[in-house]
């Protein structure tokens, strides 16, 4: 009997500690006594005398394991269980060592001993059922713990990863930063040089126009002088032969000519220096600048040059200046360039449609300005505007006009960058370009610039 | 003689004035101008037969010396007023629509005021 319990309580200590992996040295022991006790336990129905020794033997070994479960800390998991199996085990004990030495009195008394050790069993039994209970609860949380440091440990390896992953991502990113960083000054660069290129496009354009505009004052300039070489010849023949009032008359027209000399010397002068300016890049200062002047000479400029390349080109030219106009502080050669883009555009128009051969059509164009007297809500303004009489802008077409690069002229002729060039330079004078137009009838492209403050 | 002197440029009046100043003084030349095509018609229409030659710049704003010469040839006037062309672009072109259009003369500017002078005493 007492061996059946040896083995039990064997087979619990190397459950409970888990003695194969965790004690492996005790785990021989426990799995060795079970094997004893096993051969033993046979051998104590083949040979019923040993069966007393043996009795014994087992509670050595229960009380030797009890001695162990208390004593060494390796032990301590399995501490409620010895708790619970101490009673019963030194009931049986005292039972069986009273049957021993007193039988009598054991058989007077066996009711008592009998009634507690019964007790001690279920004593034995809820302690086990109970500690079996508090063990699985434990083993429970133990699991959850382990769990919970699993998912901790994917949890940190995936961290680890996703560091790895933005430390990719972020060199690809700045690689890719830094490539568009590229991209953006090439870009600028490339820009430059467009707005370069279709300075000189526009600075083609006037050439003819200038070279017109200069032919013309140096004619003059050429013919008074002669004229005035014959005029003082006549003056000396005039002065022998004593006619003082013709030589009254002979030095007006001498002084007369000597100032339309100086004129159309002077004319020529602004025309180069107007072309240099022109074809100047940048880094300029605003000045106060004559807008009914500037815009004549550049219609003018515009005209000429046109019909210096395209000999059949006419239209009728209107300019409609209003006297108060007057000067405002603008960038000269920026205002004037977008007036001469705004008058080219509008050439183009109007001989359009002149080739599309519309019945009775007379091209014209009008350049006009108007002050405009600043109102409550509004300040001063200057106004100049460019009218055609052409085909007008589509309403397909009209949203995309001041974008760069953006032209209906066939590839080649136009660079695209006219109008949004013209866009820019009135928004960095602080005013608007706006246009009005109407498929069949024309457009107008209106210049406002802020006139206040001069 | 009545010469109708037609330019944009204003000036031209006082050059042709002081160019021509003997001529003018001996009235062997009458100078009237005109400093567009529109003006040119008009002035011909209210003084008919008076312009015996009309001297016409090609390149003006408006009214090209081009479509002036072609009115005038039009107009049905008997004898048809001589029409010279002056244009400071000396290309074919403009030569050959000038004479296509009946032109009497084609000239270049700079104007050579002697040659002019020669031209007008041989009509």
């Amino acid at each position: 009997m007492n061996l059946l319990l040896l083995i039990a309580i064997l087979y619990y200590l190397r459950r409970n500690l888990e003695s194969k992996t965790l004690l492996p040295e005790w785990d021989k022991i426990f799995v060795r006594g079970m094997i004893v006790s096993f051969i033993l336990f046979g051998l104590q129905y083949t040979l019923p005398a040993l069966g007393v020794v043996l009795n014994w033997l087992s509670y050595v070994a229960i009380f030797y394991l009890i001695y162990l479960s208390l004593k060494n800390p390796a032990f301590k998991p399995v501490k409620p269980l010895v708790n619970a199996v101490i009673p019963f085990i030194l009931i049986e004990f005292v039972s069986d060592l009273t049957d021993a030495i007193n039988k009598p009195f054991y058989e007077d008394w066996e009711f008592v001993f009998e009634s507690a050790s019964f007790f001690a069993f279920i004593w034995m039994i809820a302690m086990l059922f109970v500690n079996n209970k508090q063990r699985k609860a434990l083993e429970k949380e133990r699991q959850k713990a382990l769990e919970d440091k699993k998912r901790l440990q994917i949890s940190e390896s995936m961290k680890a990863a996703l560091e790895v992953q933005v430390a990719e991502r972020t060199k690809e990113l700045m690689g890719q930063k830094e490539s568009l960083e590229k991209a953006l000054e090439d870009l600028r660069a490339t820009q430059t040089q467009l707005i370069h290129s279709e300075k000189m496009a526009s600075l083609g354009e006037l050439t003819a126009g200038i070279a017109h505009e200069i032919q013309n004052p140096l004619n003059f300039v050429n013919n008074f002088s002669e004229v005035n070489n014959e005029l003082f010849l006549e003056l000396k023949e005039e002065l022998d032969k004593g006619d003082m009032e013709e030589v009254k008359a002979i030095a007006a027209d001498i002084e007369q000519n000597l100032q339309k000399i100086n004129h159309h010397g002077k004319r020529a002068d602004a025309i180069v220096k107007g072309m240099l300016q022109h074809s100047r890049s940048s880094g300029l200062h605003k000045e106060m600048t004559d807008i009914n002047v500037l815009a004549d000479e550049y219609f003018r400029l515009a005209y000429h040059g046109l019909r210096a390349k395209d000999k059949s080109f006419n239209a009728i030219l209107n300019s409609e200046f209003d006297e108060n106009a007057g000067s405002i502080n603008v960038i000269a050669q920026d205002i004037g360039r977008v007036i001469l883009n705004l008058i080219t555009n509008a050439f183009y128009a109007v001989d359009e449609k002149r080739k599309s051969g519309v019945e009775g059509y007379e091209p014209a164009v009008t350049v006009s300005t108007k002050r405009i007297a600043a109102t409550g809500e509004e300040e001063e303004q200057l106004r100049i505007s460019v009218k055609d009489n052409g085909s007008g802008i589509p309403q397909t077409v009209l949203d995309k006009i001041f974008q760069p690069f953006f032209t209906t002229k066939p590839t080649g002729q136009g660079t695209g960058l006219g109008l949004s060039m013209s866009y820019d330079i009135i928004q960095a004078h602080g005013g608007e370009l706006k246009v009005e137009t109407k498929e069949g009838e024309g457009s107008e492209f209106t210049v406002i610039l802020p006139a206040s403050g001069v | 003689m009545n010469v109708l002197v037609v330019d944009d440029e204003e000036d031209v009046k006082l050059l042709f004035e002081q160019r021509f100043r003997k001529e003018i003084k001996n009235e062997e030349i009458q100078f009237a101008f005109a400093f567009s095509g529109e003006a040119a018609l008009q002035y011909l229409t209210q003084h008919q037969q008076e312009a015996v030659l009309i001297l016409s710049d090609i390149n003006m704003p408006g009214m090209s010396g081009l479509d002036l010469l072609k009115k005038i040839k039009e107009k049905e006037a008997s004898p048809p007023p001589k029409v010279v062309m002056i244009t400071a672009y000396g290309d074919e072109e403009n030569y050959n629509t000038a004479m296509r259009l009946g032109a009497d003369d084609f000239l270049t500017k700079p104007l050579d005021f002697t040659q002019l002078k020669e031209k007008l005493k041989a009509l």
